[in-house]
């Protein structure tokens, strides 16, 4: 189907992005991989009067570490790019475990990290993992940046907090207290389905001690679920059956599944348990 | 209406033409400049039958405004071989018999040129990856990892024999 007409605005530098914002207001949509925004315009869900497209911007592709060991992505850094980075594969693992359970190869090498934070499916991947991050994006104007937590950035289904003349420029994990394990499991129906149930898991750890455990859940409620009670069960804890046990419960208890085509409530719910109690014994086995 | 010049390399020809921003680049590929072997399947994003190589990348084109393939590379099917003188990949979906109804083939041949080009050694797991974004209803996918693996094989061959 034609998407309906839409003026369009490819400018070569943020400032001049900030400029097209500043005369068309709530009327431009941000346009970066287009792999959520695109079909929505296609299938006329979406119809924005002006489409600003990203893409003709340099130097926003990267992701880097800071020498503080933080981790930058730019607005236009791939889930392809993210999917072969070495960086990530050292030093990022339940990032690096993620970007190749993005939708499918055709989507990540056009789709991006800070998009889908800002396209706020509920059922997005990105946001569960920057949630168990303790993840930030970082929003910038014309007036200067911002910092937002993910967990105040996603704040409803398909709604983020960005203000009026923001683009959202990089998302940043800050660096870790101590070694960094994690992983994210997706249990999906096929490729390119969303998850029937996901799991973003992210420790920071000193010796056996466990400093930050950072959980959270795709797909099993109205929006990303982080699980705050099952995070604070295994902080300063070592990961054993018992601790593992009582985290995947209050993990299971975290989540509010539905029935639906994907599955029962009970089963989802039953999922979540299996999934922490696999992540967090993969980790124990690793750090044995 | 507005309209805006773009230019971008299609199968390795120069084209300069004026467009509407709302046209994707499968629309332009198949409308405007009559390359009907990029195929439309869903339009929604899920099947996969569109993709062409973006700079080298596989995309979907559906799912890609014409006017952000601007000073840019791409390569369509009719851009992978002649029907006189076939891609290995072709012959490899020719000799495997890795198409039935051939409406996914354009799509998946193009994701597989991605693959081989990323990867000349692909085990068959590298392929189902791959691949695992290009639907075919007819086959079942057995005869169509063969075909990428016959592909792989031949490919290799021709490039040792012109080294």
């Amino acid at each position: 189907m034609y998407p309906s007409r839409f003026h369009y605005e490819a400018p070569r530098s943020l400032d001049e992005a900030f400029d097209v914002l500043q005369v068309y207001g709530d009327e431009a949509k941000v346009l970066a991989g287009g792999q959520s925004l695109i079909p929505l315009i296609k299938l006329r869900f979406a119809a924005p009067a002006v489409v600003l497209d990203i893409n003709n911007i340099p130097g926003l592709g990267y992701h880097e570490e800071d020498s503080d060991g933080s981790l930058h992505i730019g607005a236009l850094c791939r889930h392809r790019d993210l999917e072969r980075s070495l960086l990530l594969r050292s030093k990022h693992p339940t990032m690096y475990a993620t970007a190749p359970l993005i939708s499918d190869p055709m989507v990540r090498s056009r789709g991006t990290l800070v998009g889908s934070l800002c396209h706020a499916d509920p059922q997005g991947d990105w946001a569960s993992v920057m949630l168990a991050l303790g993840g930030e994006v970082v929003a910038r104007s014309a007036r200067g940046e911002r910092v937002i937590p993910v967990s105040q950035f996603v704040v409803g289904p398909f709604q983020n907090s960005l203000q009026p003349g923001e683009i959202a420029v990089r998302a940043r994990v800050p660096a870790p207290r101590g070694t960094r394990s994690g992983t994210y499991f997706k249990l999906e129906r096929r490729v390119g389905d969303f998850a029937t149930v996901g799991l973003a898991v992210a420790l920071e750890m000193s010796g056996g001690t466990i400093n930050r455990a950072g959980l959270a859940l795709t797909g099993v409620g109205p929006n990303n679920i982080q699980c705050t009670e099952a995070e604070q069960a295994l902080a300063g804890k070592t990961l054993n059956a018992s601790t593992i046990d009582q985290a995947a419960r209050l993990a299971a208890e975290a989540a509010q599944p539905k029935t639906d085509v994907r599955g029962s409530a009970e089963y989802k719910r039953h999922v979540v348990y299996t999934f922490v109690t696999r992540a967090l014994g993969g980790q124990q086995a690793r750090a044995a | 209406m507005e309209e805006r010049r773009i230019n971008v390399v299609v199968n390795g020809e120069p084209r300069s033409v004026d467009v509407e921003p709302r046209i994707l680049l499968a629309h332009f590929l198949r409308e405007v400049l009559g390359l009907t072997g990029t195929h439309i399947g869903c339009d929604t994003t899920n099947c996969g039958v569109c993709t062409v190589l973006v700079d080298g990348l596989p995309m979907k084109s559906c799912t890609m405004f014409a006017v952000m393939a601007d000073g840019h590379e791409v390569m369509t099917v009719e851009g992978l071989g002649l029907s006189s003188e076939l891609h290995p990949i072709q012959e490899g979906f020719r000799e495997e018999h890795g198409l039935q109804c051939g409406f996914c083939t354009p799509g998946m041949m193009m994701a597989s040129k991605a693959l081989l080009d990323e990867n000349p050694n692909p085990t068959e797991e590298d392929i189902r990856w791959a691949l695992a974004g290009n639907l075919c209803r007819c086959t079942g996918y057995q005869n169509i990892v063969k075909s990428v693996l016959w592909a792989a094989e031949k490919l290799r061959s021709e490039a040792a024999m012109s080294r």
